[in-house]
């Protein structure tokens, strides 16, 4: 009786402990297979179209041809440009606000922010993305065309902007962690020594948390680089590069999304669109590198 | 350690999926009727070969037709084979109709190779495929799509009506980039445009421009006609193009006549007005009685003055079938 039982305990217990193992092999497999995927379809473009590395992502004529013949041109630089820009514009101004609200929810108001601000960023980050393109579509592309009196609203500083909202919370909830798991020690000490409120925060809090602040943007980037929806609708959808805040271009992302469904399957544009793809999946790759290099560094941070 | 290897498998997963997620608009898939999951033997029309269903007669007058059809391709068609089968389901409820988009090209290969039934084009085929994979295929000429170029009305209210086909290549193409230049108001042309793969941007190009190529780097593009429409009526200075499909009602846009004749159905069927084409529903081969009652159907008078309100040409009214 007393046997059996003990059977049974083992037998759950390495029941549960393979299905666990099952699942995280399954998405080890699932993140690879993806890659591999990527691969072999992006790699096309070099291999069956004969295109070099350098003419995709060093030149700006985008001319594939949509048949199984090619011949067309395939330099994405307006796109590869086109993401950054936005991003960059995004988390320029993102960063300054979430940092704010941060430190604003752990440090200076506490208890307001646990109750009350937090739950409202976690709110933020639910929204999807087609509610801020639309809004994005309907208030900030008409306001940017009066506000700056120009005829086109779409611009890549619309885009930059709804990315900024998006991200927003992702940087804000990311930080405030970390800024929260700097030791009240720390505070006390800085408060024993002298400093004010604003001191022990500038000097102290943050560069303790500074890891965990820059995972937060890197993270936040990472969505602004993924995003093709909101984008697509307020960046206005020109092939040329980005002369100025207010020209209209094209992402990454909103160029896969418009292309790919006229596309034909195993044609020129195709295999440049999924290679276009695997860069978007090789720069993601980078930034989770960047994050895991951050996050080794506040290991260490925390370890001293 | 275990902890961290976790959260980055997650974050890895999670920026895969970021990827995956985006752009899901254009493979939509309309089931007309699902009812007839009874397929006779003669009814299943398997991967688009059209020998199985030789046995059954297409029985024109009654409702007793069944089997499935499937289609897949041009975007521009799909809402009138939407339309088409709703309608020709009401007459035969027992055949299930599956239309799928995903561009012209990609349903001229899946009839080609067979897996769908009928493969909706803008274009011939001959215009995609090897010749080698067009041999099969047989061509029927469903409807006339004619497009049209539309401004704001803003520009249509400063005096520009018609533009000579010079001057409309001349906006498209870039050189002319103020309306002042042509007779309208001081503002700057917006071009607002399909993306290159879009089969409404080949033949505005090809018929209304003369092949000149559209400068890719100034005009704006959009994924939809619908939201090309939208733009052009926010925007003042705006040019664009549209099928007239999507200017039944009051779209809120001026239309511009190329050569002083209007973009309408009437000119297009005496020939006057030179931008539209064929839409095609490509076959391999001939196709089974299923797929034939259908394309009978939509090509039918019956269905002709349906076909009318909602701004697509009827094929056999044209009067010159060349450009």
């Amino acid at each position: 009786m007393n046997k059996n039982k003990e059977k049974s305990m083992f037998a759950k217990e390495y029941f549960w402990r393979s299905l666990m193992t099952a699942g995280g092999l399954f998405v080890i497999l699932l993140t690879i297979v993806i890659g591999a995927f990527l691969v072999y379809k992006g790699s096309a473009t070099f291999t069956v179209f004969g295109h070099s590395l350098w003419e995709f992502i060093g030149t700006a004529e985008w001319a594939p041809e949509d048949s199984m013949a090619g011949g067309g041109a395939v330099g994405s630089l307006i796109f590869l440009v086109g993401s950054l820009t936005t991003c960059l514009l995004a988390l320029i101004i993102a960063t300054p606000f979430s940092l704010g609200t941060a430190i604003f929810m752990t440090d200076i108001s506490p208890k307001f922010g646990e109750r009350f601000y937090r739950p409202v960023v976690e709110i933020f980050a639910g929204i999807p993305s087609v509610v801020y393109g639309w809004v994005g579509l309907t208030v900030l592309v008409p306001a940017i065309k009066t506000v700056f009196d120009r005829q086109v609203g779409h611009s890549v500083l619309a885009a930059g902007i709804v990315l900024a909202v998006m991200i927003f919370p992702t940087i804000t909830s990311v930080s405030a962690d970390a800024i929260r798991s700097v030791p009240q020690d720390c505070r006390m000490a800085a408060y024993g020594l002298g400093s004010t409120r604003w001191q022990a925060i500038y000097r102290v809090v943050i560069p303790a948390a500074k890891p965990g602040i820059l995972s937060g943007v890197i993270l936040g980037l990472a969505r602004a680089f993924g995003e093709a929806l909101a984008v697509a609708m307020v960046i206005g959808q020109t092939t040329a590069l980005p002369t100025s805040i207010f020209s209209t271009t094209k992402t990454l992302t909103t160029e896969i999304a418009a292309q790919m469904g006229n596309a034909m399957e195993g044609g020129e544009t195709k295999s440049a669109l999924w290679s276009m793809a695997l860069l978007l999946f090789l720069i993601s790759l980078f930034f989770i590198f960047l994050i895991h290099h951050f996050s080794k560094q506040r290991e260490y941070a925390a370890k001293q | 350690m275990k902890r961290k290897t976790a959260a980055i498998l997650m974050s890895a997963l999670m920026a895969a999926s970021a990827l995956a997620g985006c752009g899901t608009n254009e493979q939509t898939t309309t089931t007309a009727k699902t009812t007839a999951a009874k397929t006779t033997a003669a009814g299943s029309t398997t991967a688009g070969a059209s020998t199985g269903a030789a046995n059954t007669t297409a029985n024109q007058a009654g409702a007793d037709l069944s089997g499935t059809i499937t289609a897949a391709g041009s975007s521009a068609l799909k809402p009138l084979a939407d339309d088409a089968a709703e309608a020709f389901n009401q007459k035969y409820p027992d055949v299930s109709i599956t239309i799928d988009a995903g561009g012209s090209g990609e349903g001229l290969k899946q009839v080609a190779e067979g897996t769908v039934n009928i493969g909706n084009s803008d274009v011939t085929a001959e215009e995609k495929l090897d010749a080698a994979q067009c041999t099969d295929l047989v061509d029927h000429p469903v409807c006339v799509i004619t497009m049209a170029p539309i401004v704001n009305p803003d520009v249509k209210d400063g005096g520009v009506t018609s533009l000579t086909k010079e001057q409309l290549i001349g906006i498209f193409t870039g050189t002319i980039k103020n309306w002042s230049e042509v007779g309208g108001p001081d503002e700057e042309i917006v071009l607002i445009t399909r993306p290159e793969s879009s089969g409404t941007r080949a033949t505005f190009q090809k018929y209304a421009l003369d092949g000149n190529k559209e400068a890719s780097n100034v005009s704006m593009e959009t994924d939809d006609s619908g939201v090309l429409l939208q733009n052009v009526k926010d925007t003042k200075g705006a040019i664009g193009y549209v099928a007239l499909s999507y200017l039944v009602g009051d779209p809120g846009v001026a239309t511009i006549a190329i050569d002083g004749v209007e973009p309408t159905l009437e000119n297009t069927y005496n020939g006057t007005y030179p931008v539209w084409t064929f839409e095609h529903m490509y076959t391999k081969g001939e196709p089974d009685a299923v797929t034939k009652a259908f394309l009978d159907y939509i090509m039918s008078e019956e269905y002709g003055g349906q076909m009318e309100a909602l701004g697509y040409g009827v094929s056999s009214k044209m009067t010159k079938t060349e450009h």
